[in-house]
Parts: structure tokens; C-alpha cells; sequence
């Protein structure tokens, strides 16, 4: 295969294989992992294909990285595709996560446990909160994208109000309001 | 406690308003699973999201665990498929629908709220865990800990592994 260049086949074992690599060198993340992989190392896409398919994810529901792996498996092996490269990325995490989990129903009630998650929760959080501004900060001069955030924030985390409604409601107030501000 | 019926309905509805993945949804998580079930306790919720945060993989573990906690290994495996597949079901529906229209308007403006919406529910998703600790522990060091840990991430370049090292460090030495 030529470097650099996106090629025209990939097996279903090459991408449940990739996939599966993905998944398991992503501990902090997968995304950094994901475009290494995948427009570097297998040059299955073109960088620009890859901003284009993460764009996309991030406007659809679920986690980017999983949209990502189903968009990739589908266009090189269809619906085949689409069911292989997020298996394959979810089955090492997963496996990981089940016996983490296990583990803490066995032995969570040790007072060690305990300090050690506390501390994870306190950073942890910190962590989420710093990932929400990272993505907010490319909004930072758009009034109409500050209040959209502002406004979940408050309805969500503060109202504590049911998330499904202010969803339908963010999104159909927010898009109208975009269209006509664009018309302009 | 739940039937597998009831979580994999309320988890496949959850998925669909996922906008930025797992953690943005622990808002809607906690409401349903502490504070109208009572399902789990806050202490509960609050270590499952550590669990979470460091195991390797996609961020959506956070649910694979509840649902572990609330039914057991059928529970982790209900869940786990009714909060992946309605997303990659759409995901497959839209993508060459996407694709064709590569230069249409409407895709910006629909990114254009969609992306704030996510960033919105995320940050909501850090600070429930953040005051949820908080009132777990009665203890301000958990909100101190945060709150430090926000500039520090937003300026240095780590690993996120790095920071939840840091934090299990903290934990382990009685710092917090």
C-alpha cells in the first residue's frame, strides 16, 4: 500500500482488528488513539475525511468515537462494517470495565477503595468540566451557541429538569433561531 | 431494583438525546437511578463514574457499570447494547444522507447548536458529579480538588491517565 494514500479495501478482520487496537490503547480517550490509527498508521482515510466523519458524529447522538467506528466500518463493508468496527473497538474496554466493575462489588466496601475513588471522583470531575469548555471554546464568539450552553446547563444541571424535553425543545428553538440569524 | 425490560427501555431512550456521549447524560442518569428510584445511593453513582474515568475505551462505560450494579452481568449487557445501538443505527441511517449533502447550509446551522447543546450537557454531567461528591462526603475538599483541577487540565497537555493517577494519588494518601 502506498503511504499516505486512503485505500480502496478493508477487510472486515482488518477492521475488527484496527478497531480492536483502537479500543485498547485508548486509556484517556479514545479519539487521539482513533485518528492515529486510523489516518496515519492504516491510512484508511484522508485527514479530511476523518474531520468530515467526527463532525458528523458529534452532531448525532452517542459517543463520537463509536458514530466514528460504525461510519468507517460502513463505508468500507456496509452494514457488515458497521456491526464489526464497533464491536471490535467496545470488546477490550468492555471485558476491562466488566472486571473493574466485578471487582468493585466484591471488594467495594474496603475503606481503600473508597480513598482511592474519592480522589478519581474529584479529579474526574474536574477533567468532564474541563472536556465541556474545551468544546465550548470554539463557540466563545457566538452569543447564540454561549446561551444554548447556559441554557442546558441551567434547565439540566441545575432545574435538574427531565433531559429528553429540553433537548427537543434546545434543539428546535435553537435551530430556528440559527436559521433566521443566518438569513440575515 | 429495575427489571432488564425497564432499564433497556429507559437506557435506548437515553441514548437518543446522548449529544456528546456518556457523561453527558450522568444528569439524567442520576435523576433516574438516585433520585427518583433511589436505585442507587450518590456514593454509589459517584464511584461507579471513577470506575469509568479510568478504565481505557469510550466514555459510555459509565452506563455499562449502572446497569452491572442495578442487574448484574445480564443488567451490564442489556444496557450496554440499548445505549449503543440506537445511536449506531442512526448513525448508519444518516450517513450517506450526510454525505450528499456535504455543502448544504443547514448542516452548519445544525452544528452550530448541536455542538454547544453537547458542550452544555457536559459540563452539567461535571458538576453533578462535582456537587453530588460534594454532598456525599460532606466534605469541601472534593469541590476544592475540582475546581483546581479545571485550569491545570485546560493548560497542560497530559495524558488524561496522568490526572486520574493523580487523583487515586490524592485519594490513596488521604489528601481528599
Amino acid at each position: 500500500m502506498t503511504p499516505g494514500r486512503a485505500p480502496t479495501a478493508v477487510s472486515l478482520g482488518e477492521l475488527f482488528r484496527g478497531f480492536c487496537l483502537i479500543g485498547l490503547s485508548g486509556f484517556g480517550g479514545v479519539m487521539p488513539w482513533a485518528r492515529r490509527y486510523i489516518v496515519e498508521r492504516y491510512h484508511w482515510l484522508e485527514p479530511e475525511e476523518f474531520a468530515a466523519l467526527l463532525g458528523l458524529g458529534q452532531v448525532m447522538p452517542g459517543p463520537n468515537v463509536m458514530n466514528l467506528s460504525v461510519c468507517v466500518g460502513q463505508k468500507f463493508q456496509g452494514w457488515r462494517g458497521a456491526i464489526v468496527a464497533p464491536l471490535g473497538m467496545m470488546l477490550f474496554p468492555m471485558v476491562i470495565v466488566l472486571m473493574l466493575g466485578l471487582a468493585y462489588l466484591r471488594f467495594g466496601d474496603q475503606p481503600v477503595v473508597h480513598a482511592v475513588l474519592r480522589g478519581i471522583i474529584a479529579v474526574g470531575a474536574g477533567l468532564i468540566i474541563a472536556t465541556g469548555l474545551k468544546m465550548l471554546y470554539v463557540y466563545k464568539r457566538r452569543p447564540l451557541a454561549l446561551a444554548i450552553a447556559l441554557a442546558i446547563v441551567i434547565a439540566v444541571g441545575v432545574l435538574r429538569l427531565s433531559l429528553l424535553p429540553v433537548v427537543a425543545v434546545v434543539l428546535t428553538f435553537g435551530i430556528a433561531l440559527e436559521f433566521a440569524a443566518r438569513r440575515r | 431494583m429495575p427489571t432488564l425490560a425497564e432499564l433497556t427501555l429507559r437506557f435506548a431512550l437515553l441514548s437518543l438525546v446522548a449529544f456528546g456521549g456518556g457523561n453527558a447524560t450522568l444528569p439524567e442518569m442520576h435523576r433516574i437511578v438516585v433520585e427518583q428510584n433511589h436505585w442507587l445511593t450518590d456514593a454509589t453513582f459517584t464511584e461507579l463514574f471513577a470506575i469509568a474515568q479510568a478504565a481505557p475505551g469510550p466514555n459510555i462505560l459509565v452506563v455499562s457499570l449502572i446497569g452491572l450494579q442495578l442487574a448484574g452481568i445480564p443488567g451490564f449487557l442489556a444496557v450496554t447494547v440499548a445505549f449503543c445501538v440506537p445511536p449506531a443505527v442512526l448513525m448508519y441511517g444518516f450517513y450517506r444522507w450526510w454525505q450528499t449533502h456535504a455543502d448544504a447550509a443547514w448542516r452548519t446551522h445544525i452544528q452550530a447548536v448541536i455542538g454547544p447543546l453537547a458542550a452544555g450537557l457536559v459540563l452539567a454531567g461535571g458538576g453533578l458529579i462535582a456537587v453530588t461528591a460534594t454532598t456525599a462526603s460532606g466534605s469541601w475538599t472534593t469541590l476544592a480538588v475540582t475546581a483546581a483541577t479545571i485550569p491545570l487540565v485546560l493548560r497542560l497537555p497530559w495524558n488524561p491517565l496522568w490526572w486520574i493517577a493523580l487523583g487515586a494519588a490524592l485519594g490513596l494518601l488521604g489528601v481528599i
